[in-house]
């Protein structure tokens, strides 16, 4: 059974229509790479996933929880948002907080764990990605990629059956985008499930199963990552990669 | 030039026993506006419309009046409508007066500061499961205060500036002082002259105490005071 089913599934926001009639099944323990141009609606999707945006039409299941346009409550979201978490593309971590209490006080907040649990669960994700020598620094101290991998940190902290990644390194210098990265395929080893938002293609083929390609709201086309990433499924696709390469280059 | 220089000490020296009761209506008078201050700015963040256009109408209503005349509305004019109200005491008229004048300016500085508190975090939170009132309480509130702060500071000053107005009512504050003193020696120059220095030391005091306390409390906000970690650490 799958762990993230989502059945005609529909944006709109104003009056646009953002995402048109998405079905997509993800599997549990699975990658999943969401790819396509900017502003094809690869964001919205994603926080869609999460009830950051409310869908106009359709339905998702994640994990146990069914959300049905137009029947959403807040129950609901609160349910379907105890299976994800969510990784953002500026990172959003709480500037009032430390490295380490941005890790372990939504686990307080959320009364996931008391505050000795909280910090020791924290103190040993922030360890294992390299972060321990920064637990008292507030995030205006840290550089970029140690505040993506902080975030990092915070969604992994939470036990989520799903981390949504939007654009996780298109905010970093490309000198730090690495090591995030590699934090990213270091979970990708452990088994977690995870969609990922992202412009590297090479990063995407490398640790994703699946990959998806959304063009104006629709999905275009889904497979293996390797297969679909490698352009040759079909030419849109194929003169995408070439996009994102020259841009690259330029 | 006929500047009584024997006068002016002694004015200096006279004039400060009264720095208390002008304090105390500062003081008192900013715990006020900051209560209401903060309540309006609930009101103006809620999504109840009857609740923003209140207000809205309060904010406009006592900025836009001088502060004189609503000083003369709560101690002259109140109590003709509220005989009960009759006799009290000119320090809590002041006192009420200028609290309710300020906090109509407080809350347009607090609503700034909510404001200013970006979005992606709250929606992070909001991502991670976290109540709104939690969120409001841990997150948004303690960088809503230090970022409304300076501007609240300099609320603070004009009401230190502004208790002089108390004098209208028959209090006795530093001004009022001042104004019998000149009053009776003639030296108005000299004594006005002191007045506005001790007020000027006052201010002067407060603002190196609030810039103290502005960069205690912004120490960890602030990359340029501290060594910041750039290095990318080992990824296991």
């Amino acid at each position: 059974m799958s762990l993230i089913e989502v059945k005609d599934l529909s944006v709109n926001i104003g009056k646009k229509k953002i995402l048109k009639h998405i079905n997509l099944n993800i599997e549990e323990g699975t990658v999943t790479a969401l790819v396509g141009p900017s502003g094809s609606g690869k964001t919205t999707l994603l926080r869609t996933l999460n009830l950051l945006q409310i869908p106009t039409a359709g339905s998702l299941k994640v994990g146990t929880t069914t959300a049905i346009a137009g029947k959403i409550d807040t129950k609901t979201i609160h349910d379907l948002r105890q299976n994800s978490a969510m990784v953002f593309q500026q990172f959003n971590l709480f500037k009032n907080l430390t490295a380490l209490e941005n890790v372990a006080n939504p686990l307080i907040y959320t009364n996931l764990a008391n505050k000795k649990e909280a910090h020791k669960t924290a103190l040993k994700i922030l360890k294992k990605i390299g972060l321990e020598e920064v637990i008292t620094q507030y995030p205006a101290t840290l550089s970029g990629g140690q505040q993506q991998r902080v975030s990092i940190a915070r969604a992994v902290a939470v036990r989520p059956r799903v981390i949504l990644f939007d654009e996780p390194t298109s905010a970093l210098d490309p000198e730090l985008v690495e090591s995030v990265l590699q934090t990213i395929a270091g979970l990708a080893k452990e088994n977690i499930t995870m969609i990922l938002v992202t412009h590297e293609m090479d990063f995407a083929r490398q640790i994703a199963d699946e990959a998806v390609f959304i063009e104006n709201g629709e999905v275009l086309s889904k497979g293996p990552a390797k297969e679909l990433l490698s352009g040759r499924t079909s030419p849109r696709i194929d003169s995408f990669i070439n996009s994102l390469k020259r841009s690259a280059f330029a | 030039m006929n500047f009584d220089w024997q006068y002016f000490l002694k004015a200096l020296i006279q004039l400060p026993e009264y720095i208390p009761v002008t304090l105390i209506m500062a003081i008192f008078a900013m715990i006020l506006a900051i209560v209401i201050g903060v309540i309006i700015t609930v009101f103006q963040l809620s999504p109840f419309w009857i609740l923003r256009r209140f207000a809205h109408f309060y904010i406009s209503f006592f900025r836009g009046m001088p502060t004189l005349v609503q000083l003369f509305l709560i101690y002259y004019g109140l109590p003709q409508l509220f005989p009960s109200l009759r006799g009290i005491p000119a320090i809590i008229a002041a006192i009420v007066g200028l609290g309710f004048k300020e906090s109509s300016y407080l809350s347009e500085i607090f609503r700034a500061g909510f404001n200013s508190v970006d979005e992606g975090q709250i929606e992070a939170g909001k991502a991670l499961n976290i109540s709104k009132i939690t969120l409001f309480w841990h997150i948004v509130l303690p960088q809503a205060t230090l970022n409304a702060l300076p501007a609240t500071g300099n609320t603070f000053v004009s009401l230190l500036k502004e208790t002089s107005l108390a004098f209208t009512l028959g209090l006795t504050e530093l001004f009022g002082e001042g104004k019998m003193l000149a009053g009776e020696s003639f030296k108005y120059f000299e004594t006005y002259l002191a007045v506005g220095i001790l007020y000027w030391i006052l201010i002067i005091i407060y603002t190196w105490l609030q810039s103290l306390l502005e960069k205690e409390l912004l120490k960890p906000y602030r990359r340029d005071l501290n060594e910041p970690d750039r290095s990318e650490g080992p990824v296991s």
